[in-house]
């Protein structure tokens, strides 16, 4: 009750939330927002315009022959594969650790929680070079995999391993807050009246965490496209077969065929432009799903 | 349905949360469990329920042991101290959801949700959603939505403890009519000593894991059994003293009788409530001299910080209108008596 009263009286005074003694002088609010504006429109769009500008440099015609010449529709779909096989695995990592972390207490907690960001903290390089030490032929796991015939690196398996890595974090780090914040009191009501394991995992937990699972899924999905330095250690950059798009971008721009290169440079800005979109609605739905009730019965009102 | 708990005991990390606990209660009681915070008695009735596991004990629930029962076959209803409705679920789907989970039948369904939306009088209200309902409503969902499933026994966890004095007050009430309406075994946590006492038949009051008394709320109030009931319920005045000569205490200008069993210089504290203070603006009998020094309202009483001489002080309690009629005020000069008290050996 003191909570909701509180949040209202804070918000029936209009001067509460900006008070005018922290007001800065005009000058320096207008100097402070050029500059912002002047940041974003030198290195954000003037080179969003230049991928663009440089892919239509020869004509509609050739744009679209670039994109739709082979290898780089095989491009496209290994990124896909990679990305879909990575959303999906740390998806369901993500949900498994932070299930595990915000509603139980165990040994090597807090170990766990400092692991799950390591991928943040290692360069993409050494994260495929982990996979090429491993799986390689010099490595450790790789006579005996030639001897099975089976191919990790330079194949579509160690690709997908690697994205897999670098993205590991996102859904987790999104969804443990959440789950902590959340609590477990109502999974303990569903259990009560009855429900079973999953009943409750559908019904009761899925739904309230489903925005911040969307907005990880979001962010790993961006980040599994966009992926370069990993993917390029594993992947051995085999025309038609081991080429991302990222990859497949840079071998165009290396071979002087720039207008190639940034039309399909531009499928992965207009990806990029995709997912901003996108996250920002899911990142609304989010907000307004994380509103305490008092908040949102204020908001309405309001 | 009786609930009956035998030797029960929890402890998280050494710490005793339950130890011990023995209780067996009725078909169709009201019973309240009564205790500070941290005292154990969420932890008894979340094991009772089936979402704490004990370390050692049993639970029979109509005289079936359910120690380890799954939440279904226990078949009782649970109510959260914080409501815990589903957020993404209008009111219509919290109360069926116990019966959707058993896969009852859509007709059935309607029909219960809309009887239990009548009986919580909230009926209109089931396409709300939790967030657009007042503290209290939730909260009767939240009772609607635990009796749905048709449970033997109804559990409360500090079942109105979030919500402000005035809706507490109904919501007492209505748990109260409820109560007499199903008749159902129901037990209910609480801090609040007032609570306790209005609502229920029968109190345990549970202090470090154990229950210190079990008896009904004049038993409690008059009778306490240990020294923690006797300052923990109610308002107590209380002074150590030690005994005098064989069957006497004396504090001041005070004398006490006490068990004549106890040995002289045995060290006791005496307890008294301040409404067992008699007092009177001229002497009566048996009274001592006081300087009443503070006042104090209290609403339907008036209370003073008496003086007694030798820095010592008591208060004493009187009802507004013989207070007012007595006409007393700070710095009075006035007789007291202390007509009933309980002595404790420590």
């Amino acid at each position: 009750m003191t909570k909701e009263t509180l949040i209202i009286s804070v918000k029936g005074n209009p001067l509460a939330g900006q008070a005018q003694a922290l007001t800065e002088p005009r000058w320096v609010r207008w100097t402070l927002i050029t500059v912002a504006l002047l940041f974003i429109a030198l290195f954000l769009l003037v080179p969003l315009a230049e991928v663009f500008a440089s892919a239509l440099d020869k004509g509609i015609g050739y744009y679209f022959d670039a994109i739709r010449e082979p290898d780089a529709l095989s491009a496209v779909k290994l990124t896909l594969i990679a990305a879909f096989f990575s959303v999906v695995f740390n998806s369901a990592f993500g949900l498994a650790s932070a299930w595990a972390i915000a509603k139980f207490n165990f040994p090597g907690k807090n170990l766990l929680i400092t692991l799950i960001d390591l991928p943040f903290t290692v360069s993409p390089v050494v994260s495929g070079l982990i996979y090429v030490l491993l799986f390689g032929l010099q490595g450790l796991l790789g006579p005996w995999l030639q001897a099975h015939n089976l191919h990790v690196i330079f194949a579509l398996p160690g690709i997908v391993l690697a994205t897999i890595f670098v993205t590991f974090p996102f859904i987790s780090r999104e969804l443990i807050p959440l789950m902590q914040e959340q609590g477990s009191e109502e999974e303990e009501a569903a259990m009560v009246l009855g429900a079973g394991g999953w009943q409750i995992f559908w019904k009761v937990t899925l739904p309230n965490i489903q925005w911040g699972l969307l907005y990880g899924v979001i962010l790993c999905n961006a980040r599994a496209m966009g992926e370069f330095g990993a993917v390029s250690v594993v992947s051995g950059h085999i025309r038609g077969l081991t080429n991302t798009l990222p990859l497949h971008v840079e071998i165009l721009y290396n071979e002087y065929n720039f207008t190639a290169a940034f039309a399909v440079a531009s499928l992965l800005t207009f990806l990029a432009v995709l997912t901003l979109i996108a996250k920002t609605v899911v990142g609304m739905k989010y907000e307004k799903s994380r509103q305490t009730p008092a908040a949102r019965l204020e908001s309405e009102t309001a | 349905m009786s609930i009956e708990v035998r030797g029960l005991t929890k402890h998280f990390n050494g710490f005793k949360a339950v130890h011990n606990v023995s209780a067996k209660l009725e078909t169709g009681s009201l019973t309240a469990l009564l205790g500070p915070s941290g005292s154990g008695k969420s932890t008894l009735l979340r094991m009772i329920a089936g979402l704490e596991v004990p370390d050692a004990g049993e639970i029979h629930l109509t005289g079936r042991e359910a120690t380890y029962a799954s939440a279904k076959e226990r078949n009782v209803g649970f109510v959260f101290q914080h409501y815990a409705l589903f957020k993404h679920m209008n009111v219509f789907e919290n109360i069926a959801f116990g019966l959707r989970v058993r896969k009852q039948g859509e007709k059935e369904i309607q029909d219960r949700v809309f009887e239990l939306l009548n009986l919580i009088q909230l009926t209109g209200y089931e396409k709300r959603y939790p967030s657009q309902l007042s503290g209290g409503q939730r909260q009767r969902v939240a009772v609607a939505r635990a009796l749905a499933p048709r449970p033997e026994v109804l559990l409360l966890d500090e079942p109105f403890g979030a919500l402000d004095a005035k809706v507490r007050e109904e919501l007492r009430e209505w748990i109260l009519r409820l109560h007499e309406e199903t008749n159902m075994t129901t037990l209910f946590v609480t801090h609040d000593q007032q609570e306790a006492m209005e609502v229920a038949g029968r109190i345990l009051i549970m202090n470090h894991g154990e229950i210190e008394q079990d008896g009904t709320p004049i038993e409690i109030f008059d009778k306490p059994a240990t020294h923690f009931i006797a300052q923990f319920v109610g308002e107590s005045n209380f002074i150590d003293t030690e005994v005098s000569e064989k069957g006497l205490a004396v504090w001041g200008p005070f004398r006490f009788s006490v068990n004549p069993g106890l040995p002289v210089k045995q060290k006791i504290r005496i307890y008294f409530r301040p409404n067992d203070v008699y007092m009177t603006a001229q002497f009566e009998t048996l009274q001592v001299r006081a300087k009443i020094a503070k006042t104090r309202f209290k609403g339907t009483a008036i209370e003073y910080k008496l003086d007694i001489g030798e820095d010592k002080h008591i208060s004493a309690q009187v009802p507004k209108g013989v207070a007012l009629a007595s006409g007393f005020k700070e710095g009075q000069e006035v007789y007291a008596a202390i007509t009933a008290f309980h002595v404790f050996p420590i």
